[in-house]
């Protein structure tokens, strides 16, 4: 975390352009730079600056916005409440979906289904955001009216009233994890099926049903669970694309105005959260993991 | 045993069974003929890739998805299995049978503790409610569990693998089914273990005439177990004899055969050489006209090379040869041809070639935080405490224990692979480094190593030749030419034709890949050569041939062996000393024959009896050891077998460590019990078994 917190901060150094010179314009006389840069503290040396920041973000003084001038601290929260708004959903509609079509794919191998199901969940996974977003708003908006195609919602909105501005983008990022999630939940539920213990159940007199659901789900799903978690982080703030194409304020978007700007501030606010989601996501994996596989024990 | 008057609980009709690789399906087994009455214990015997497992596997209608029965039919009670509907398999047929397969581990479900998995066999559609429990602890304590609660709350992984293969029998057991199909239960288990697992799969069975599939490729255990034999080759029954009979005589040249490869507690190769099969078994898709044995057969005329002969009813059961009715009247002569036998080996003092002094090896554990904190002290893993050895030129050293007994861990830190911790190491008189890098280039020459897996040290990627040349060329400095005239006389030297060189691993059979290994160790023209378990993993004809070829090299080349295994007929067949270590330390030592005689070190006497036997209804010595080995973490004080020791003493065994008996010769032994009193122990079979000296298994004994 103090790794990545360094490097975020060191590439943002690096980002081209001198900022004093952005918020001022072109115009700007030397003086009125070299002042504003006294101002903002551009003027220390770098390691004094990378301290002075880190122990800022930690106490929750996370700076003012160059270019809107707003507390930082507050546009980022808010943008993040919508974020896992939208990554919550889409967990919803995406898991059971994608745990269903890879179970049902495994469980009928090399019938029509498993070969329709492959198709389908391949044919949508190459098929980039922007373009199968367009697609569900000229379906669902357009033709069938069902749903608003804009999802800029005000600040503060509630879940209830924000859902039906969220179904689109949340399905939006479902096909986009739903190919990954059934491909894996298919591959390792054909390894499980084929492990030894699945013929010990048979022998046993075992419904097959029952070997399925009560032997073979719970350790074919153990991969699976790790990738959701960890695909739970990327939807948090690697929705850049999605939230562009429905307007969605989350923190995808919020992250390419922050750069569009150079608004420095903002940059290292809104990657230092996302990559605390990251490695949450991950710590939540593992736990999740080991919770439900007995041969590892938590020390 | 029971058996008669039940009427036919199992037949195979011609039954073959395919595997589909690709769009071809190759049969596995062909044309298999078989009876099992209620109450009958059948062995099935074979090599590996005989069929032995697909057969009862298609038996238990569990075969892999891409195995099929693509002609004839196996009943059950008379119903054709094929014919079932899934619910009538379900509830008619899997909940009267059971199986116990070679690995216990991959068969548990690692994700639900073993009581609950025992408890799904009594109630299968997990509705009822306590009773299945008070089953399930009922049957882990049947196989001997000393806490059944405890046992039924693990998880599988938790459990050691003899403790395992228990729950599985438990499991097995627990629905009282008509059939118990056992597939290599014991294969990969201590002989300690195996023998306490083949006792218990006798006492569940006797008294419920519960009929017995008992697949395996050892003779011994079949022997000690089996009513009735059928002996696979080649995916073909070749012979189905009862016991007795099978023993007495075998009417199939193969079965003969498989009786001669296997070395006998008592012979020696300075007695007799074993008899291997040449050859090696026809690949499925390159399988011979005519009999499928003539190949490798010694008394293959004409008529076997034309026609497949036809399964006859011979005695009381059947054989699959046109020759039998000669080799029954023996007219015809099933034994492969004997190699000559070298009687050499004078007793004479020859000079050591390898001495280890007081060698230990002990790996540090690390702490974790809290006990670093803490300050509990760092804990050890006494893998090897104290070994002592002397590997004479021209002779072998047999080093025999269990796993875990550091038997491996000693090869290693004699080599310099894992170094010791302390001890002398002295190869050919002069005391080398304990790490391998920092010995003379002489000395790695002179010590070489063969391991228990080839594939392992072989790498894939380079032809043997290629492999071959690298010590001549780096430890003997020669030229490639030269080199490659080497390599050609030691693939000769191994009985390899000179082709071999262009070959990779992938392309050779285990026991071509064991040649190959010690045609490498042979190379660098080794003083001593360090085997560790390097025939374990080969079938007995195989195996036979390995044993004999690194006989005779020892004649010629005078090299002396240091032989490790846990198999301690084939260390009686080959070594002139033999070492028996338990938890890393000595328990007894001195020339092979003095080892195999009273007094016994306790331990010793136990493994002995442990083995089983070529003679059907033998009586048999029943000493068996209780629990597990302990952990090297923490070692038993005193004597460190004094925990599993059917002759412990008392007080004295726990606190002291036993001291030295010498019994003559060399001979002795670590125990605290005065030798007159260990001189009076016999292990029966054994004892007939030596007056023998090595002879047919004549059966007419017991």
């Amino acid at each position: 975390m103090l790794f990545t917190s360094l490097l975020i901060f060191l590439i943002t150094q690096a980002l081209p352009g001198d900022v004093a010179r952005i918020l001022l314009g072109r115009e700007a006389s030397q003086h009125a730079i070299d002042q504003l840069r006294a101002q903002l503290g551009l003027d220390r040396p770098l390691p004094v600056q990378y301290l002075t920041w880190l122990a800022d973000f930690v106490k929750g003084n996370w700076g003012t916005s160059f270019s809107t001038g707003q507390p930082v601290r507050a546009l980022v929260l808010s943008r993040l409440v919508n974020s896992l708004q939208l990554a919550g959903l889409t967990l919803v509609i995406a898991v059971p979906t994608a745990v269903a079509m890879g179970v049902i794919a495994a469980l009928y191998e090399e019938s029509w289904i498993d070969t329709l199901i492959s198709l389908l969940s391949l044919s949508v996974v190459g098929l980039p955001e922007f373009i199968t977003g367009l697609v569900l708003i000229q379906v669902f908006s357009f033709r069938l009216g069902w749903l608003p195609a804009n999802s800029s919602i005000a600040p503060g909105t509630g879940f209830f009233a924000a859902l039906p501005y969220l179904v689109l983008p949340a399905l939006t990022a479902t096909l986009v994890l739903l190919a990954y999630v059934a491909r894996l939940t298919r591959a390792s539920m054909l390894v499980e099926l084929n492990r030894p213990y699945v013929r010990t159940a048979v022998l046993k007199g075992v419904r097959w049903r029952r070997v399925v659901v009560s032997h073979v789900l719970r350790n074919a799903l153990l991969p699976t669970i790790t990738v959701i978690a960890i695909s739970f982080g990327w939807l948090i703030s690697g929705l850049i694309v999605v939230e562009n194409v429905f307007n969605y304020p989350g923190l995808g978007r919020l992250l390419t105005f922050a750069i569009a700007r150079r608004d420095i501030p903002l940059i290292q606010a809104v990657a230092l959260v996302a990559v605390l989601g990251f490695a949450l996501a991950n710590l939540v994996a593992d736990i999740l993991y080991a919770a439900f596989n007995p041969r590892i024990t938590l020390r | 045993m029971s058996g008669e008057g039940a009427g036919p609980l199992v037949e195979f009709e011609g039954v073959t069974v395919a595997y589909r690789r690709g769009r071809r399906w190759t049969p596995a087994v062909r044309g298999v003929d078989l009876r099992i009455d209620a109450g009958v214990t059948y062995g099935l015997v074979g090599e590996s890739g005989s069929g032995k497992s697909t057969l009862a596997l298609a038996l238990l209608q569990v075969l892999p998805p891409n195995g099929r029965v693509i002609e004839g039919t196996i009943r059950y009670r008379g119903r054709a299995l094929d014919r079932l509907s899934a619910a009538a398999r379900r509830t008619e047929f899997h909940r009267r049978v059971a199986l116990v397969p070679q690995d216990p581990l991959p068969s548990l479900n690692p994700a639900r503790t073993v009581g609950r998995q025992i408890e799904e066999v009594v109630d299968p559609s997990g509705r009822a409610g306590g009773g299945a429990r008070g089953r399930a602890l009922a049957m882990l304590e049947a196989v001997g569990m000393a806490d059944p609660e405890r046992v039924a709350r693990a998880y599988p992984h938790q459990l050691s693998g003899g403790m395992q293969q228990r729950v599985l029998i438990a499991m097995a057991l627990a629905g009282e089914p008509d059939l118990l199909v056992l597939d290599e239960p014991t294969t990969n288990l201590d002989v300690t273990t195996e023998v306490t697992i083949l006792d218990l799969v006798r006492e569940l069975v006797r008294d419920r005439d519960t009929a017995v599939l008992y697949v395996s490729h050892s003779l011994g255990v079949v022997a000690e177990l089996c009513d009735r034999v059928a002996v696979l080759y080649a995916g073909e029954l070749v012979e189905d004899a009862s016991t007795r009979a099978l023993f007495a005589r075998p009417r199939h040249p193969y079965t003969q055969g498989l009786f001669d490869s296997v070395p006998r507690l008592g012979t020696t190769r300075r007695l007799v050489a074993l008899r291997p099969i040449p050859g090696r078994i026809p690949a499925p898709t390159a399988l011979p006209v005519g009999c499928v044995f003539a190949p490798r057969c010694p008394i293959a005329i004409d008529a076997c090379r034309r026609a497949q002969p036809p399964l006859e009813p011979a005695g009381d059961g059947a054989v699959r040869c046109i020759r039998w009715r000669e080799i029954e009247a023996g007219e015809a002569d099933p034994h492969q041809a004997a190699p000559p036998s070298r009687v050499a080996a004078t007793a004479e003092r020859v000079d050591a070639v390898l001495d280890v002094v007081e060698l230990r090896k002990h790996f540090l554990l690390r702490r974790s935080l809290a006990e670093l904190v803490a300050g509990v002290p760092q804990r050890a893993v006494r893998a090897v405490e104290d070994i002592s050895l002397t590997v004479r030129r021209g002779h072998t050293l047999g080093l025999v224990g269990e796993s875990g007994s550091g038997k491996s861990t000693t090869a290693r830190a004699i080599v310099g692979l894992d170094p010791a911790s302390a001890g002398a190491i002295h190869v050919v008189g002069q005391q080398v480094d304990r790490v391998l890098e920092r010995r003379p280039a002489i000395a790695i020459r002179q010590l070489q190593m063969v391991f228990q897996s080839s594939d392992e040290a072989l790498n894939p990627y380079r032809t043997v030749g290629a492999a071959l040349r690298r010590p001549f060329r780096r430890l003997a400095g020669l030229s490639r030419a030269e080199a490659g005239d080497r390599v050609r006389r030691l693939l000769q030297d191994v009985q390899l034709t000179a082709d071999y060189a262009g070959r990779r691993p992938a392309e050779l059979s285990g026991g071509e890949k064991q040649r190959v290994a010690i045609a490498r160790a042979f190379a660098a023209e080794p003083e001593v050569l360090v085997f560790d378990e390097s025939v374990s993993g080969l079938d007995v004809s195989v195996q036979a041939a390995i044993l004999n070829l690194v006989s005779s090299l020892q004649e010629e080349r005078g090299t002396g062996y240091l032989f490790i295994s846990h198999d301690l007929a084939v260390v009686s067949f080959l070594a002139d000393y033999v070492t028996v270590v338990y938890l890393g330390r000595v328990m007894e030592s001195g020339p092979a024959d003095r080892v195999l005689q009273p007094p016994y070190h306790p331990y010793t006497e136990a493994l002995l009896s442990a083995i089983p036997l070529l003679e059907p209804g033998a009586e048999r010595s029943h000493v068996r050891l209780e629990g597990e080995v302990p952990s090297p973490v923490d070692t038993p004080a005193g004597c460190p077998f004094h925990t599993r020791c059917p002759r412990v003493l008392g007080e004295i065994c726990r606190t002291e460590a036993p001291p030295w008996r010498p019994a003559g010769d060399d001979h002795g032994v670590y125990c605290h019990i005065p030798l007159e009193e260990l001189s009076a122990v016999q292990v029966p079979a054994l004892r007939s078994e030596r007056r023998e000296g090595g002879g047919g298994g004549k059966g007419d004994r017991g």
